[in-house]
């Protein structure tokens, strides 16, 4: 599976490498280093690169490029599931997964990487068995280290949670306030042409929680219109046969944050197109051009837009502009030629515009083409795609077998019974919004 | 208290102060002194010389020194063969500990230190292990397996360590199931004698589907796999297969999805593979901020999806993306307007209508690609679009590219008749005859000789001149060999080169870029993986495979799969569409028609076949090689008629009169990876002949032929 792991920063130092079997040199990374000479753009390096006798599999996350060597056959989605996997447990353990950080905790990093892999196989890899063998830094123990002079980062125990069968999480969890918390996302993939026809428009949907419930709750969660929903992906902690029957989310949840599900809504009637754009780009021989273009709200069912963010990358020949918009902000970037105008929200009654004027390099064709105009955007408050949570029931603390049963004498934890605080709340943004002019 | 100091230390001396601090009495320091030492490793910094006094801080109740030295040893037990094997004794009281963690941590680092005289040592408490208690050392133990089958396979096999693995599948806990499968699939990449005892059944395979479900997303992933590679023994075997997997497709896991795929394609989707997507065009769409291999990716799929129905849609799109501005891309994308005038035949004028638009943007490598294709184009529907080819030569000048050249040579030769000047454009060429690609080359050669047949009258001159270039000035053995025949052609019968060099071609068929049946089949048994990332089985480029190979389960009504129908349909009786050539196949061939594809590349081989060393046995000589080609060129393709094709281009023909049984299949084409072999036996000048025809039904070349009579 995977032999050796490089991890490799912008600069193209390897300064943290890993083997889980032989040695290999790490004179392999010039193989990526060739390939990734050869892309402008850091995210276009091909994720497979192939060499004479290995085989290098990479993500590109926080700036730093993630390779991993592989000798045989494997599902190469394994791998890059997995490295990202890495990278969220060094995100998990230490907020960041930057090189300084990464150095600063070499020694967890070490220990973490030859916990989850064992002769390429992954082995542990659940944040809450891995903090149980290893702790995460935490600033008051280290403080307590020093003065007691033991190290306390390492468990001596097994941990609880490797091999149940609910592995994602421990046992032992308490809170005294407990709380679950869903936040439904729903994010719009479109391409718009440019007579303003939507091309393609789907939904890109999630559900993340976060989940602060003592012991071992039992959770439901029901929608109002789960018909809404025919091509989903869950977390394993996901009853899949009870959602088949009932389409009911039935699950003993991780502890803390997790995405319990994300779903894909293709059709493109089903997608409103919450914003439209007006917009006028023309250019001249020998002068440059003009650049005008306004944003307005279109279907957004009475909810304001908000966050909303222009980006307009500008061909090479492009040498700057002179914009002013009402509202906002606006920034050129000369080497980039990025142009971002920063909207903000958007007030239905005045409506956002820029303009001005585009000057050319002198000397060069004009563009054959106008740019492509990426828009972000948040709603509040609103899924796009109408999707509605029914009820949250919470069973199963209640049933726990409690220390005491065999004796007879039922004794309850105290955790048994609470009243959960929950809350949902929903949330809709622009994914990959383009807009063709 | 980061840990980022360690790696500062670099001063003189630094190995005898780590000496020093590594046996010193206080545990804080010793701890201090090995974390020095692994931040030295982990940047590269050779501390082998450390390694008695590191091995000596093992024996201690820390787990976390434990640890760290642990993983010094598997750097450097290897160096230090003799000094490592004081740790085996730490590594078998280890085994013994009551602390399940420790047993397990021991196991995986003896597994991990590829030192013979260890290993030898490590059975024992392996064997132990596996029948460990703790599911946790079980789990560890399985995965050690592996190690130590990589390490010495035959160890492995003599101590029945396989038969315990295949145990630990039926172990209760779904996580030890897991890894024993993770296990046997990597002792099985490597070897072909475990494979006999590893050998999954369907008492196993139901194993693996209860442990399916309960155990960790990786482990999924390692079960999927295993049962892809199960052929299910009846259909109701199958659908409970089905049943237990589908669910596995809704994990939020990619990897798990995919693998989920695995065994479920080859079961129940074969017979509706190629409209699985057929609705699915806009999801191929291209984002312009997509990466750059997402792009060309998807811009493969759709061409391979558009139809009547969607091209409308494609073209509006491959329009869009002809303005990008990734040069690679828009190249691409200019092609696949080509393609999709092949494809759509109701909509090749619109398509044609968008290449000039392109050609008229000027932009120099649009308008090069744009020839190329039109030239595709111009193969598909003959005498259709010869209007455009006005606009074509405007641009004759800003050419740079070899393709691109040749294509229009190709079209100035091929309508000849109809450019006035036609032999100015081509004179024009001939200029920098030596400096040319040789692909410019052969097409000039080629569409001079088809001028000169077409108007024989004033372009006599400009013949001889390029004849005397090729066959005299070149040493190309191509250019120079195509250079003869033409020339012999020519002076011996005019008319005959008529017929041979103006030919109607063979009509190109829509479909590109098509993967050969056999290895489609292959590669869909191995979706997932490497080899469906690079098109590719896994024997051509994993090191180290054995030549295992997985087919698809043949239809039991005998129905002939897809692919292959698909392939064999557009066999007219008299020209088979061929497949559009890729650049270099354009090399070396008469009438620049591609021979690849379903029109079958004849190899003609006589072979005498007994005294296998009697004198007669011909070997694919300089005659045999033109023999080959000029049958292609008469539009035989009957195959087994001449062993002298020189001599019978010429008319000398010297045939048998004795009866030759037809040729019969003797190898079917998907049996033979796309390799058909027919045959018979023939007797001529009293001498025994073995006729063969090789016949490439596969969708590419092939190449490396041996042949071996084995004594009858």
């Amino acid at each position: 599976m995977i032999h050796s792991l490089f991890i490799i920063n912008s600069t193209g130092d390897v300064f943290l490498e890993k083997h889980w079997k032989s040695v290999v040199n790490k004179s392999i990374c010039d193989y990526f280093f060739e390939a990734q000479s050869r892309q402008s753009n850091p995210d276009d390096v091909p994720p497979v690169i192939a060499t004479p006798h290995h085989y290098l599999i990479n993500v590109y996350r926080s700036n730093l490029y993630f390779v991993a060597v592989v000798t045989t056959e494997v599902p190469p989605l394994f791998v890059i599931e997995f490295l990202h996997r890495i990278c969220d447990t060094f995100e998990d353990y230490f907020n960041d997964c930057s090189e300084s950080i990464l150095k600063e905790h070499f020694v967890i990093v070490y220990e973490l990487l030859d916990e989850m892999l064992d002769n390429g196989f992954p082995l542990a890899v659940e944040s809450n068995v891995l903090k149980e063998l290893i702790k995460p830094p935490n600033f008051l123990r280290t403080i307590t280290d020093t003065v007691t002079g033991k190290s306390t980062s390492v468990s001596a125990t097994l941990p609880t949670g490797q091999l149940s069968n609910i592995p994602w999480r421990r046992t032992g969890v308490k809170y005294t306030n407990n709380e679950a918390y869903f936040d439904v996302i729903e994010e719009i993939d479109a391409i718009i042409d440019k007579s303003g026809t939507t091309v393609i428009a789907e939904i890109q949907g999630y559900i993340d929680c976060l989940i602060k419930l003592s012991g071992m709750p039992d959770l439901t969660l029901s929608f109002v219109n789960p018909r809404l929903l025919d091509d989903v992906s869950f977390h394993p902690c996901v009853r899949f046969k009870r959602w088949e029957a009932e389409k009911i989310l039935s699950f003993v949840p991780p502890d803390g944050h997790f995405r319990m599900m994300s779903y894909h809504i293709g059709a493109n009637n089903m997608v409103a197109i919450p914003v439209y754009l007006r917009h006028n780009i023309s250019y001249r021989d020998g002068s440059g051009g003009r650049f005008d273009v306004t944003i307005g709200p279109k279907q957004t069912m009475g909810k304001s837009v908000e966050n909303v963010v222009l980006e307009v990358p500008f061909p090479k020949s492009v040498l700057n502009v002179t914009l002013t918009c009402t509202q906002g902000k606006n920034s050129f970037d000369p080497v980039s030629k990025l142009m971002t105008w920063d909207v903000g929200k958007i007030d239905p009654a005045k409506l956002p515009s820029i303009k001005g004027n585009i000057t050319l390099q002198t000397g060069v064709p004009i563009p054959e083409s106008n740019p492509t105009i990426t828009v972000m955007f948040t709603i509040q408050q609103m899924a796009v795609s109408g999707l509605k949570v029914n009820r949250l029931d919470m069973y199963g603390e209640e049933s726990l077998p409690s220390t005491g049963s065999k004796s007879g004498v039922k004794k309850f934890l105290p955790s048994s019974k609470y009243k959960p605080f929950k809350g949902v709340k929903y949330i809709t943004r622009a994914g990959k919004f383009q807009v063709r002019t | 208290m980061t840990d980022s100091k360690y790696f500062t230390t670099t001063k003189k001396g630094e190995i005898f102060e780590l000496k020093a601090e590594l046996n010193s009495d206080k545990k804080e320091k010793k701890k201090e002194a090995v974390k020095k030492v692994i931040a030295s490793m982990t940047v590269g910094k050779d501390v082998s010389a450390l390694f008695a006094d590191v091995v000596n801080c093992m024996q201690t109740d820390n787990l976390e020194l434990k640890k760290l030295v642990y993983l010094y040893l598997m750097n450097y037990a290897k160096t230090q063969p003799d000094v490592a094997i004081i740790s085996v004794n730490t590594f078998v009281r280890d085994c013994e500990d009551p602390n399940p963690l420790i047993r397990a941590l021991a196991v995986r680092t003896m597994g991990c230190i590829r030192v013979d005289k260890i290993t030898e040592y490590l059975c024992e408490p392996l064997r132990k292990c596996l029948k460990d208690e703790d599911p946790y050392v079980r789990k560890t133990a399985a995965v050690c397996v592996a190690k130590l089958h990589d390490i010495n396979a035959q160890l492995v096999e003599d101590q029945g360590f396989l038969d315990a693995l295949k145990d630990l599948l039926s172990d209760s806990n779904p996580m030890v199931v897991a890894n024993a499968v993770a296990a046997i699939s990597e002792i099985l990449e490597t070897s072909d004698t475990a494979a006999s005892s590893l050998e999954m059944n369907s008492n196993t395979i139901n194993k693996l589907l209860t442990a399916l479900n309960e155990c960790t997303e990786w482990g999924q992933v390692f079960i999927l796999d295993s049962i892809s590679n199960y052929n299910p023994k009846d259909d109701k075997e199958a659908q409970s297969i089905c049943e237990r997997v589908t669910p596995r497709l809704a994990h939020a896991n990619a990897a798990v999805v995919l693998s989920a795929v695995k065994p479920l394609l080859p079961i129940f989707v074969s017979s509706c593979r190629p409209d699985i997507l057929k609705t699915e065009m806009k999801v191929f769409f291209v984002k312009y901020n997509d990466p750059i291999y997402v792009k060309l990716e998807k811009l493969d799929i759709m061409i391979r999806l558009t139809n009547q129905g969607n091209i409308a849609q494609v073209l509006a799109e491959l329009k869009e993306y002809a303005a990008e501005v990734d040069v690679d891309f828009v190249r691409k994308s200019v092609r696949a307007i080509g393609r999709c005038a092949i494809k759509v035949e109701q909509a090749a004028e619109r398509c044609v209508g968008t290449l000039l638009d392109l050609i008229q943007t000027k932009v120099n490598y649009v308008v090069q690609e744009a020839i190329v294709v039109i030239k595709d184009i111009f193969r598909k529907y003959p005498n259709k679009y010869e209007s455009i080819i006005a606009t074509l030569c405007e641009n004759l000048d800003t050419l740079d590219e070899p393709e691109a050249r040749a294509s229009m040579i190709w079209i100035i030769g091929e309508y000849a008749e109809r450019i006035d000047n036609a032999d100015e454009l081509l004179e024009s060429f001939l200029e920098g005859f030596q400096d040319e690609n040789t692909q410019v080359q052969l097409q000039l050669l080629t569409a001079i000789v088809k001028l000169f047949l077409k108007r024989p009258t004033d372009t006599q001159e400009l013949v001889q001149q390029v004849l005397s270039l090729a066959t005299q000035d070149s040493d190309n053995p191509d250019l120079r060999d195509r250079g003869y025949i033409y020339w012999r052609l020519l002076s011996t019968d005019p008319a005959a080169a008529k017929e041979v060099v103006l030919a109607e071609k063979p009509l190109i068929s829509e479909e590109t870029d098509l993967i050969e049946p056999t290895l489609l089949d292959e590669l869909i048994c191995h979706i997932a993986s490497l080899a469906s990332v690079y098109h590719k089985p896994p024997n051509a480029f994993v090191e180290g495979r054995g030549t295992m190979r997985r087919s698809l389960p043949r239809n039991q009504s005998g129905e002939a799969p897809l692919g292959e129908a698909a392939a064999a349909a557009p066999a007219a009786p008299i020209q088979q569409p061929t497949v559009i050539p890729g650049v270099d196949s354009l090399i070396g061939d008469l009438l620049d028609m591609d021979l690849g594809g379903p029109t079958p590349y004849q190899q003609q081989q006589m072979m005498n076949q007994m005294p296998p060393s009697a004198p007669a046995a011909q070997p694919q000589g300089a005659i045999d090689l033109l023999g080959e080609g000029l049958d292609n060129l008469l539009g035989g393709g009957g195959g087994g008629l001449d062993s002298l094709g020189l001599s019978d281009i010429f008319g000398s023909v010297s045939q048998s009169s004795f009866y030759t049984p037809p040729q019969e299949v003797w190898l079917p084409a998907n049996k033979g990876k796309g390799l058909e072999v027919t045959g018979t036996y023939a007797r001529r000048n009293k001498q025994i002949y073995m006729e063969l025809t090789f016949t490439n039904k596969a969708m590419q070349p092939m190449m490396g032929f041996a042949i071996q009579f084995n004594k009858n």
